[in-house]
């Protein structure tokens, strides 16, 4: 019954076919059965079955939410009330969360079964959930290899169908990148569609939340639970929120697609190139039409990124200072030490960085050059997109260069791993949403087919991704010993 | 902030000005007061003063991780409210920014506040000195969140953190170098706190830290155009203590340069027990606070609708309101600039003038007089005087209609203060109503006559001094009841004849 998509679950208990109690529990076995995939770092074993007897019984009620009993497993990003929310970080290994996330409690509310929380790159800085203080996360497809990241966790628990549906967040490609390695469903929203109030902050203009599912329609499920305004996050957007499945078999015929020709360089590895043509030769037969576009801005993204993002965290984690909460060194003998030591002791290399890079564009004499130039960038990109959305509906191309690398082999050069987000850090910086699908495999691993919407088109993305679904078969595919 | 008056110029080194040279003061103060909303201007907790310790800070206001700050509009409102009363130019558009340093009181590692565009932008405030009207320009004022406390003593040499006041909604208020003096300094600040009560923004308590300023001073050779170099004073609080840290740091920049000395640009703090001002830290160390605009809040953008909304609902201030009370209740200066002081004793004083009926000057000596001197005894507000307009104005109205002469009227109003009778209830037990019956005050007028014949023989030869002693006998006698009116003219027509 693991194998299911949510929507069959739902039935299933609605028809008494078996409780969530069982459900939970066959997935709480799978996890045991998949420990050395290192997805999870809190199995939440415990409150999950209570969850579950609850859900059971509302849905004996016939009161139940399309989520009611669905065991989900949350990014250990979001906030948790009760339970540890370490952020992949030593900094937070010993911190228990007083207050839900609000994208946790829409879960709660909707009856869903929380199993546990996933492992990810430490505050979600890292495209191979190398980062982690709990290790990294073997890609289930080839488990000498990454899962991507920063939701790595989370991507692998899906491929290995740990859990129904789960959460990720995308600062820079952290649900894309991994969905494609691992051969997922991913989706980014719009910048404000998810609320970020319990999402330990990276980057703040640029964190979203989003569902890494099997398939787009589980992917419109799971996001028309998370999506909306919250009245906690001022950054959130009032719009209001479609129905994410009504819309899901609609027809492409006359759909524009735009092929950003900046995609398609030599960059991108042969094999994945002709996968990802492959796939909109397959959009070609359901009757799209596809342009080439240029976004001359695109080039720049990455540096940008690079400078925003670093200079947002850099304050973001300020606040760990052994002071409160978190980590603390032993015996500090005075402020200062207090600082340096509770910091240093506890921040890994990778997050390190980017507090030092971020602190130095924002420093007297250094903002206008870096931090001002950078945000310049970013409205040029973002016009890069608006201006292609009044000649095309969806722009596709890759979510990476090449497929899921080994572990340890790009975990010392940083540059080399900043580049695997080249094509979703754009996306990011003007905001708009994106999915990656599975679209085919390049010796044995996935490849994602990223497909990019304007503003809050999310449900023009989930049907565009569901009707590809529909004539492909890719996203259905299990690697060997997860079946 | 850094450098926001601009006087950050150096004077050229190696000059050894002369003593007794003539110096200029220049000051500029940045005035922080807290804003009077009912919760933190980032967080729906409870800003009210003296609360045990972190039991007014949530999740928010602790910087727990995933927080997120959402702006209270009060305090925005509140803030536009000032800007529009000091005249200043609102800002259409403005932006939060965040303050980057490390303390354990400010629990984000960084203070989220405003620094390229400030809601309030260029405006001034008119303070009087020796009689003299000068404007002093107002550069801007912006919001800002507060930090909370450390706590030194009782920690067996650890510090406690307060964080109640973490996320208090602050407006900073920064000057022109525009005064000259200490006095001037305090006039300004006068007016400013006298200014944020008026406009009910906040409560102006300075010992409870809701009023303190930072004080830019510097000296420069009268008729030079330059600025000298600065050195700001920090987190002063009472009237008092501004006069005396600017008065001594301003000794103390003269002393430097005259003795050959420089000013080190720096930031000091004032000791009031030995009235002396101490080295902080210098500009050398000065934190890079690397403001940048904060990602989690967006840009307050203000409508017309609601700014003409909020000037058109703006108190009458305290300038206009003197005028008024000269015009309208034919007051001097004096009495005026007293009575609208602060919003408080104005309301309490023409509530008295329309309930009592009496005179508007006769009110305003008793407020002025005996109200104000009991207050100031007892180290009172207005709002907390025993004595509320309602039972004083019955007092008055009992001098308004002769039951009692104005100085037994101070015996009730003592009588008042000390106990919650009314007026009529005091002088009925007492029995202080005045004699006016002319029949009983001729009788006492006769005894005091026969019994004082050398007194009348001086009188009627022409010593016209001796009347008042008559009068002080009369009204000895009736115990000061009788009314001074009625006993002249008996004690007038009784020894002419």
């Amino acid at each position: 019954m693991y194998k299911k998509t949510i929507a069959e679950l739902a039935k299933g208990l609605r028809s008494g076919a078996f409780s969530s109690q069982e459900l939970t529990q066959t997935y709480l076995n799978r996890i045991r059965q998949h420990q050395s995939l290192n997805c999870f770092i809190t199995v939440t074993e415990e409150q999950a079955m209570a969850a579950a007897i609850t859900a059971d019984k509302r849905l004996a009620t016939g009161d139940a939410a399309l989520l009611t009993g669905i065991p989900l497993a949350q990014k250990d990003i979001f906030c948790t009330q009760g339970v540890k929310t370490s952020c992949g970080s030593k900094m937070l290994d010993n911190f228990i969360a007083p207050y839900n996330a609000t994208v946790i409690e829409k879960f709660n509310a909707a009856g869903a079964v929380m199993l546990g929380k996933l492992n990810m790159d430490e505050f979600a800085m890292g495209s191979s959930n190398e980062t982690s203080f709990y290790g990294p996360v073997q890609n289930p497809w080839d488990t000498t290899c990454v899962p991507g990241g920063s939701s790595g966790g989370s991507a692998a628990a899906m491929a290995a169908h740990l859990a129904a549906g789960v959460t990720g967040t995308d600062t820079g490609g952290s649900i894309r990148q991994p969905a494609a390695l691992c051969g997922i469903t991913g989706l980014k929203p719009t910048y404000g569609r998810v609320s970020r109030y319990g999402m330990i902050a990276y980057a703040s203009s640029l964190d979203q939340g989003g569902p890494m599912t099997r398939s787009s329609e589980d992917a419109a499920i799971i996001l028309q639970t998370m999506a909306g305004f919250d009245p906690k996050d001022s950054t959130s957007s009032e719009q209001a929120v479609p129905d994410y499945s009504v819309g899901l078999n609609n027809s492409l015929q006359g759909l524009k697609i735009g092929l950003p020709k900046e995609f398609f360089t030599a960059d991108l590895n042969s094999d994945m190139a002709a996968t990802i043509e492959t796939a909109i030769n397959e959009y070609k037969k359901l009757g799209a039409e596809v342009v080439e576009i240029t976004m001359p801005h695109l080039k720049m993204a990455i540096p940008a990124y690079y400078i925003i993002a670093p200079a947002e965290c850099s304050a973001n984690l300020s606040r760990y200072d052994g002071v409160r909460f978190g980590y603390r060194c032993k015996d500090p003998v005075d402020l200062t030490d207090l600082y340096t030591r509770s910091r240093g002791e506890a921040f890994g290399a990778e997050v390190k960085r980017r507090i030092l890079i971020g602190t130095y564009a924002l420093s007297a004499g250094y903002y206008d050059a870096y931090y001002l130039k950078a945000q310049k960038i970013r409205r040029l990109i973002t016009d890069d997109f608006t201006k292609a959305f009044t000649e095309v509906d969806v722009i596709m191309g890759p979510v990476t260069p090449s497929t899921a690398f080994a572990i340890g082999e790009k975990s010392n050069d940083p540059i080399q791993m900043y580049l695997s987000d080249i094509y979703t850090i754009a996306i990011n910086l003007a905001g708009v949403p994106a999915m990656s699908i599975p679209a085919g495999f390049v010796n044995n691993k996935p490849v994602g087919l990223q497909i990019i919407g304007n503003y809050f088109s999310e449900a023009r993305l989930l049907n565009v991704a569901h009707r590809y679904q529909q004539v492909t078969d890719w996203h259905q595919r299990t690697p060997k010993g997860f079946e | 902030m850094q450098d926001p008056t601009g006087q950050g110029q150096e004077h050229p080194e190696g000059h050894k000005y002369p003593e007794g040279h003539k110096w200029e003061t220049v000051i500029g103060l940045e005035i922080h007061t807290q804003l009077a909303t009912q919760s933190k201007i980032f967080s729906g907790a409870a800003t009210a003063y003296g609360s045990e310790p972190n039991t007014q800070a949530c999740a928010v206001d602790l910087g727990l991780p995933g927080v997120l700050p959402v702006l209270n509009e009060g305090a925005v409102r509140m803030a536009i409210t000032f800007g529009c009363a000091i005249d200043a130019e609102i800002a259409p558009y403005s932006v939060f920014a965040r303050k980057n340093y490390f303390y354990p009181d400010s629990p984000k590692g960084y203070q989220i506040s405003q620094m390229e565009l400030p809601i309030v932008g260029v405006g001034h405030m008119d303070i009087e000195v020796d009689g003299i009207t000068k404007r002093i320009g107002i550069t801007r004022a912006h919001l800002e969140e507060d930090a909370g406390k450390s706590l030194h003593e009782d920690f067996h040499g650890l510090t406690g953190i307060d964080l109640n006041r973490s996320g208090t909604p602050l407006l900073e208020i920064v000057s022109e170098p525009d005064m000259r003096s200490a006095k001037e300094a305090v006039a300004y600040m006068r007016k400013i706190h006298e200014l944020v009560r008026y406009l009910a923004i906040s409560d102006g308590n300075m010992q409870e830290g809701s009023f303190r300023c930072d004080a830019n001073v510097s000296v420069r050779p009268k008729g030079q155009q330059a600025f000298g170099t600065r050195t700001e004073i920090k987190n002063i609080n009472s009237f008092k203590f501004v006069e005396k840290a600017i008065n001594y740091e301003v000794e103390r920049h003269i002393d430097v340069l005259e003795n050959g000395g420089r000013i080190i640009q720096e930031t000091r703090l004032y000791d009031s027990v030995k009235d002396e001002t101490r080295a902080m830290r210098s500009k050398e160390e000065a934190n890079d606070y690397r403001y940048f605009p904060d990602p989690d809040l967006l840009p307050v953008i203000i409508d017309q609708q609601l700014l003409s909304d909020i000037r058109n609902n703006l108190p009458e201030l305290p300038a206009a309101k003197k005028q008024r009370f000269k015009t309208d209740y034919q007051l001097d200066e004096d009495s005026a600039t007293t009575l609208t002081s602060s919003r408080e004793l104005a309301d309490f004083y023409e509530a008295v003038v329309k309930r009592s009926g009496c005179d508007a000057k006769l009110c305003s000596n008793w407020v002025t007089g005996d109200l104000l001197a009991s207050l100031n005894r007892e180290n009172l507000d207005i709002n907390a005087a025993p004595i509320t307009h309602e039972r004083f104005a019955d007092l008055l109205a009992r001098i308004h209609d002769n039951t009692i002469s104005g100085k037994i009227a101070k015996q009730v109003f003592d009588e008042m203060w000390r106990s919650d009778a009314s007026a009529d209830q005091i002088i009925a037990a007492k029995g202080l109503q005045q004699i006016t019956d002319s029949g009983e005050i001729e009788s006492i007028i006769d005894k005091i006559i026969a019994d004082n014949l050398d007194q009348v023989e001086q009188y009627r030869s022409g010593k016209d001094k001796v009347f008042s002693f008559f009068v002080g006998q009369v009204m000895k006698q009736s115990q000061g009841k009788a009314n001074p009116a009625e006993v002249n003219k008996l004690l007038k027509a009784k020894l002419s004849n």
